[in-house]
């Protein structure tokens, strides 16, 4: 379509974005009002797979909200001007991200009604509860941190806020990898490589939503993101992306060898069915070595083809967060080592987990107040990612 | 959780209130007699007065003998289920406080059975992730869970290495008065807080056990060296399972 | 066109000022008081504070194990459940329910805790046979 068309009915497009927004925020709704009614026996939840697809969907959030947030960073912090511009985006979408995520983890409780009893008793050893804390200086701080970027006259202050905001999204990203970290007794996670492993996987996903926001608002203004820059983000995108397989192979071959984990992985990385395919081809295949292709492989690495490394990121991102979350659930407890176990309680078994439809749309109804928070935002505040200024000063 | 019946406490003379004083007082005696260095003799296990909290004097405990253990009995789960108004269900979404488990040694074909339940951990994981301190260890070793602050989150039952703990998945009616239950929240065996608190003796599966003639399940004070649970344990080699995350479990297992 | 707003306005708060006085002419839910008889503490502040007693009582009964306090929900339970129907719950004349409708308060025990008597009474055991 012209864009002289497009300009034309531009708040039209818009509105009918926002709808889309509204539907899927409704069907969570809905999802979330069943989830309440009747329990979690409508889920594909039970007593061996205690945590499920709105888990996936939450920490998915988390975890990207974090990341995303690094972009800011690197203008901030490390100082690349080229990146300052994109400051206010970036906070926004973690602001967003960090809403729907938190949305979807509180709404899957076996007592959503009872969430401020969470902030009233507060237990110093369970790291569950310093993430409650966490979570809501993340929302403080990167209120503050947007606020110093956003007025001018507050911008000397941008620095120390973006410090601190940086800090906090290393530890708040650690305290995610530590829920599975401080799992001593569970062969699937208790490993001091999850708290890193998170991080390196925060900054390949935030970046990843980064890029798709950044290439729709671009395209929405009918214009195109500089070259130069595209190109710094799309190698920062294709290093997260391999750091993060670097640490996910690390941690299954520390596992293998040093845990001696061996059945497990087994598990994991073979014998287990549907976990091991989610994994090679979802994760590995689909969610990083086409995104490498996508962005490294001769005649391609255009705008295009960033964009859609970004997407099979994300989708890789999934399929890495349902093979961990609920594979590793899935694979029995061991016990009794050294013996062959039975009980009507699922003792020696593999688990059976399939993912219901309320469950499915609550995260997607998470996903979609993410969206509406940016959407909106975005179109009232001024966060466009202005390349112009910046590309004449050529700082880095 | 609820308390007992008034008329029920004055319906056993043994907890009536000169009797109740006497105990106090020649227990205070006692528990004053250092018997050896580092060793004390402490109250003997008898029903708390009411109005008095639970004790760390105290330490419930079971042992569990895997070699008297019967395959494929299973009246200490039907006992638990009765007493605690649990469905008997076995789906995966169903409650389970107590199961069977059947062992087969992967090396020399030995196979035993035992049940597995709460091991009211000295130190247990689960007290340790509850965001809202609704797990929570009472001060006689009973691992509990507050229902009216938890919040559903489940981190507990990934957390536990016993697999001890049920998600009640779906509304329940017809609870027993003594044991509150309910939709949204986890829970767990309670050691059958509601009759140590009446009379201290013993725990519905136990009871069962010895009715089924097995004995498979002794339940007592750990902290009194004269109980028998503490004879026993002093006498013969006793397991905790998973000892290596040196959580120090309130139930034990010997013949494993 | 503003005295009319005015006039308008006049009338709709005394309109909603006379209905809040129908409000409180409306009559009490008649309730099953069940069993009844002399309550642990005065009727008139068991209405106002019986949760506080209670809540109080609970949290020293589950966190320290006290038992036998004073005010305990299963002996509210006793005495108070329906002889017919032996729950404090189920309808709007029942004891906790129909007040707790009244008031417009959620009813948040009976999701966990039981409803019922321990012992059902003669009268509701007949009855429930007799069904």
């Amino acid at each position: 379509m012209s864009s002289q068309k497009f300009s034309r009915n531009e708040s039209v497009y818009f509105y009918a974005l926002v709808a889309i927004g509204l539907l899927f925020a409704l069907f969570g709704f809905l999802a979330m009002h069943a989830m309440e009614e009747h329990g979690h026996i409508i889920t594909g939840m039970n007593n061996q797979v205690v945590w499920g697809t709105p888990h996936v969907f939450a920490i998915f959030m988390i975890v990207a909200a974090s990341g995303v947030l690094n972009i800011g960073s690197i203008g901030t912090v490390f100082g690349k001007t080229s990146y300052k511009s994109r400051t206010p985006l970036a906070g926004l979408l973690a602001v967003s991200l960090l809403a729907g995520g938190l949305s979807v983890l509180m709404l899957d409780l076996g007592r959503p009604d009872r969430i401020i009893v969470a902030a009233t008793h507060f237990n110093p050893t369970s790291v569950f509860a310093w993430n409650i804390f966490l979570y809501s200086g993340f929302f403080g701080f990167a209120a503050v941190y947007l606020w110093t970027i956003m007025q001018k006259h507050l911008n000397m202050w941008s620095k120390p806020a973006g410090l601190l905001m940086f800090a906090w999204r290393v530890i708040l990203t650690s305290g995610t990898g530590f829920i599975f970290a401080f799992l001593a007794a569970r062969q699937a996670y208790a490993s001091a490589l999850l708290p890193p492993l998170f991080i390196v996987l925060s900054f390949a996903w935030g970046m990843a939503v980064f890029l798709i926001a950044q290439a729709s608002m671009f395209a929405w203004n009918c214009t195109a993101v500089d070259a130069t820059m595209l190109k710094r983000m799309k190698n920062l995108l294709g290093t997260f992306v391999i750091s993060s397989l670097y640490l996910v192979a690390a941690y299954h071959m520390t596992n293998l060898y040093f845990a001696k984990q061996t059945a497990f992985e087994m598990f994991f990385l073979r014998d287990g069915g549907v976990y091991p395919q989610v994994f090679w081809i979802g994760y590995v295949i689909i969610g990083s070595l086409l995104p490498m292709v996508l962005l490294y492989l001769p005649g391609f690495g255009g705008a295009k083809s960033v964009v859609a490394a970004s997407v099979l990121v994300i989708m890789g991102s999934f399929a890495f967060l349902y093979s961990f979350i609920i594979g590793g659930q899935a694979f029995p407890l061991s016990i009794f080592p050294g013996y062959e176990v039975s009980s009507t309680f699922g003792d020696g078994q593999i688990a059976h987990y399939a993912p219901s439809v309320p469950e499915i749309f609550l995260g997607l109804g998470g996903l979609a107040v993410a969206y509406l928070i940016a959407l909106v935002s975005n179109r009232v505040l001024n966060t466009f990612p202005h390349d112009a200024a910046v590309a004449s000063k050529n700082d880095d | 959780m609820i308390q007992n019946q008034p008329d029920h406490r004055q319906a056993e003379g043994c907890n009536s209130p000169e009797r109740r004083d006497f105990l106090t007082k020649t227990s205070i005696g006692i528990a004053g007699l250092a018997i050896a260095p580092g060793m004390m003799l402490y109250e003997v296990a008898q029903a708390r007065p009411a109005g008095e909290p639970a004790s760390n004097k105290v330490r419930w405990g079971m042992l569990i003998d895997s070699g008297k253990c019967e395959t494929g009995c299973n009246d200490c789960v039907t006992a638990c289920n009765t007493e605690n108004g649990l469905s008997g269900g076995t789906l995966d979404t169903d409650s389970q406080w107590i199961r069977k488990v059947q062992l087969k040694d992967t090396l020399t074909g030995h196979v035993s059975s035992l049940p597995m339940m709460c091991q009211h951990c000295e130190n247990p994981p689960c007290v340790d992730v509850c965001p809202t301190q609704a797990s929570f260890k009472r001060a006689d070793g009973i691992v509990l869970v507050d229902k009216h602050v938890c919040i559903g989150c489940r981190y507990c039952m990934m957390a536990c290495p016993y697999k001890a703990r049920s998600f009640v998945h779906e509304v329940l009616t017809d609870q027993k008065t003594e044991v509150p239950r309910g939709k949204g929240t986890v829970e767990s065996c309670t050691l059958c807080v509601h009759r140590i608190d009446r009379d201290g003796k013993t725990t519905a599966c136990a009871e069962a056990c010895s009715k089924a003639g097995h004995n498979a399940i002794l339940f007592g004070d750990l902290n009194d060296p004269q109980s028998d649970i503490s004879k026993r344990i002093r006498a013969v080699a006793t397991t905790q399972i998973r000892s290596d995350l040196d959580l120090n479990t309130g139930v034990r297992y010997e013949g494993i | 066109m503003k005295m009319v707003i005015r006039i308008a306005a006049l009338l709709l708060s005394v309109w909603i000022a006379s209905s809040a006085h129908a409000a409180e002419s409306h009559e009490f839910p008649k309730l099953d008081i069940g069993k009844g008889g002399q309550c642990v503490e005065d009727p008139q502040l068991m209405r106002r504070i019986h949760m506080d007693l209670i809540k109080h009582q609970r949290t020293e009964t589950m966190r320290l194990g006290i038992r036998g306090g004073k005010y305990s929900l299963a002996e509210c339970v006793e005495c108070h459940a329906s002889t017919k129907t032996n729950s404090v719950v189920g309808s709007n004349e029942a004891f906790c329910q129909g007040c707790h409708a009244y008031a417009a308060v959620k009813l948040d025990c009976f999701e966990c805790h039981s409803t019922k008597r321990k012992q059902p009474l003669e009268a509701a055991k007949t009855a429930e046979t007799g069904k």
